[in-house]
């Protein structure tokens, strides 16, 4: 019996292979850029779709390393933090709804019927769709952004929240009880910090939505910030400032999805990060 | 001390009267007499999904009757409250709690944080003298159930239920995923401390041996009879109820050929299908047996 390396559902590629093969669409993803680059530019030296790396890295001393001519601040940082701001009002507040109201509910039959369903209901509406109203109702005020990003996340963990409460078994409840536990004690003692972790997974995974927000808002009304200045700057085809704030924000999700995974692991030893 | 005093001085922990247990159209327990003595090892038999554990919920509180009389320490029952410990099968154990640290929780919500802290050295010698007698080593205090063998959960399950000293246990099946040598010696463990803290206990299992090794009183709980209605019948009934003679806390009484024979009949009383007795006939020959029948019952099979 010879265990192939790559093909066949028995096979067992080695660690050097391994690398190799997680490697290999990113270096296809760039080579295509490049040749695609070099041709148009090939074509037309004063094409600005798909800048050479020397005009993205002048790009990027633009926008990164030198001080902005009429602001004096550097432009990324600003609108990093700007963004950054509202994403994280945001999402916070929509984490602390869920949590009170998915434990609540989920622990209360009585709590239950005016609150579940109607959530069940209203999370069906395309959050996008309200952006509209948002930005008129707020006059495309600041609180616009924060809250739209609210709106489009928090019904999502309620929901999961609140099942996740209703998952717990019932006998363990019982079994809490006859350990002298009341009411109180079970709600907060015993099922909140179990939930704890389901929370974070569940703000974990609402990062890749709430940057969908973020960016959608921004664009729409909004005079700072990453999402904004990527719509203004493709309106000018500056495409050597647009690719580089698009990695930038691609690093920045990065970075904190693994930041949320590596704390729960580290925070939470009896919950297997699925 | 009003809860003390309600759960002492009654000689009947348990007192049921026609209670019938439905979800929804299906009847599960029909009419159920029966009463338990202060201090019983009192284990339940029967045919799978015959309600024995459903029985066992309703004395926790876990669920309502139907209908009936349900008194337990001669009031009506209440929720699961620290009046009645219960070990389930499974589910027992709080997943975000060390082994340590579930069994402490039985001293987590009594008293004031004051006193917890004060005590906090006797609470955790107690902790340790319990794990130490369901057989755990101090390596796998800090072990998170997941980590535990079922039997091991299990064996923590029963220390958490034990420290809280409950004057009732309730046992769903506990024994059910132990391997034969730790189960004898649960057993065993479990007659001893039952035998030292003066305990009720209340015991579901579908090993009919093991029940008739460790109860002082045996009930076989069996949809297999006949009243005289509908066939086959709704719901389960007490359908045997033995006395049984106090073990001696030896499991060489299982070879013996009287332990042998009276584990055959409660076999044929309660599991056998085809062996179906009229409500009239039940081999009810516990003392404080008794049953309320309706005049149709009572009149015989035509």
């Amino acid at each position: 019996m010879k265990t192939p390396k790559l093909l066949g559902i028995h096979a067992k590629p080695g660690r050097k292979l391994n690398t190799i093969l997680v490697a290999l669409p990113f270096i296809l993803l760039i080579a295509s850029y490049l040749i695609g680059s070099n041709l148009r530019l090939q074509r037309n030296e004063h094409d600005k779709v798909m800048p050479s790396l020397s005009r993205i890295w002048a790009g990027i001393e633009r926008v990164a390393l030198s001080e902005h001519p009429r602001t004096g601040k550097i432009m990324i940082v600003q609108d990093t933090f700007v963004s950054l701001q509202r994403m994280g009002f945001g999402l916070s507040v929509a984490a602390v709804c869920a949590l009170i109201v998915g434990l609540n509910a989920g622990m209360f039959p009585g709590l239950r019927p005016a609150t579940i369903p109607f959530v069940t209901f209203m999370s069906t509406i395309s959050p996008i769709a309200l952006l509209p109203i948002l930005l008129v109702a707020f006059k495309g005020g600041e609180m616009a952004k924060p809250t739209f990003i609210f709106l489009g996340t928090v019904l999502v963990m309620m929901r999961d929240i609140y099942n996740t409460v209703e998952r717990i078994p019932k006998e363990q409840i019982t079994q809490v009880l006859t350990l002298g536990a009341g009411q109180l004690n079970i709600v907060y003692e015993v099922v909140l910090p179990q939930i704890m972790p389901r929370l974070l997974t569940n703000v974990r995974l609402a990062l890749g939505p709430a940057w969908i927000y973020l960016i959608a808002s921004e664009a729409m009304g909004a005079n700072a910030g990453l999402g904004h200045q990527i719509f203004l700057q493709s309106r000018l085809f500056n495409m050597d400032v647009v690719i580089p704030y698009v990695l930038w924000i691609t690093f920045i999700g990065f970075v904190m999805d693994t930041a949320f995974r590596k704390f729960i692991e580290w925070k939470y030893l009896w919950y297997r990060v699925r | 001390m009003s809860r003390e005093h309600s759960t002492s001085g009654h000689e009947y922990v348990l007192e049921l009267e026609d209670v019938r247990k439905s979800y929804g159209s299906k009847i599960v327990l029909a009419d159920i007499d029966l009463k338990v003595r202060r201090g019983e090892f009192c284990t339940v038999v029967g045919p799978s999904g015959c309600g024995k554990s459903t029985l066992l919920r309703l004395i926790l509180g876990q669920e309502e009757a139907t209908y009936g009389t349900f008194k337990v320490f001669g009031a009506p029952v209440r929720f699961a409250d620290a009046t009645r410990g219960i070990v389930y099968q499974k589910y027992g154990l709080l997943p975000n709690l060390t082994v340590f640290q579930n069994v402490m929780l039985g001293k987590k919500f009594s008293g004031s944080m004051l006193d917890r802290w004060r005590h906090r050295k006797t609470y955790a010698d107690e902790v340790a003298y319990y794990l130490d007698r369901v057989c755990l080593s101090p390596d796998d205090y800090n072990k998170y159930p997941e980590d535990l063998s079922g039997g091991m959960q299990q064996r923590v399950a029963v220390a958490q239920a034990l420290i809280k000293r409950a004057p009732m246990l309730l046992m769903d099946e506990p024994f059910g995923a132990l391997d034969p040598g730790i189960r004898e010696s649960m057993q065993v463990f479990i007659l001893e401390v039952w035998e030292e803290y003066d305990l009720t206990i209340f015991f579901v299992t579908h090993d009919l041996p093991e029940a008739v090794f460790l109860g002082t009183r045996i009930l076989g709980i069996s949809q297999y009879y006949e009243d005289g209605g509908s066939n086959p019948v709704c719901g389960a009934r007490i359908v045997c109820d033995h006395a049984l003679p106090r073990s001696a806390q030896s499991t060489v009484v299982k070879e013996t050929a009287a332990f042998g024979q009276l584990v055959q009949e409660i076999r044929y009383e309660t599991f056998t299908p085809e062996h179906r007795q009229y409500v009239t006939e039940f081999n009810l020959k516990h003392p404080d047996s008794f049953q309320t029948l309706t005049n149709e019952e009572r009149n015989g099979r035509q």
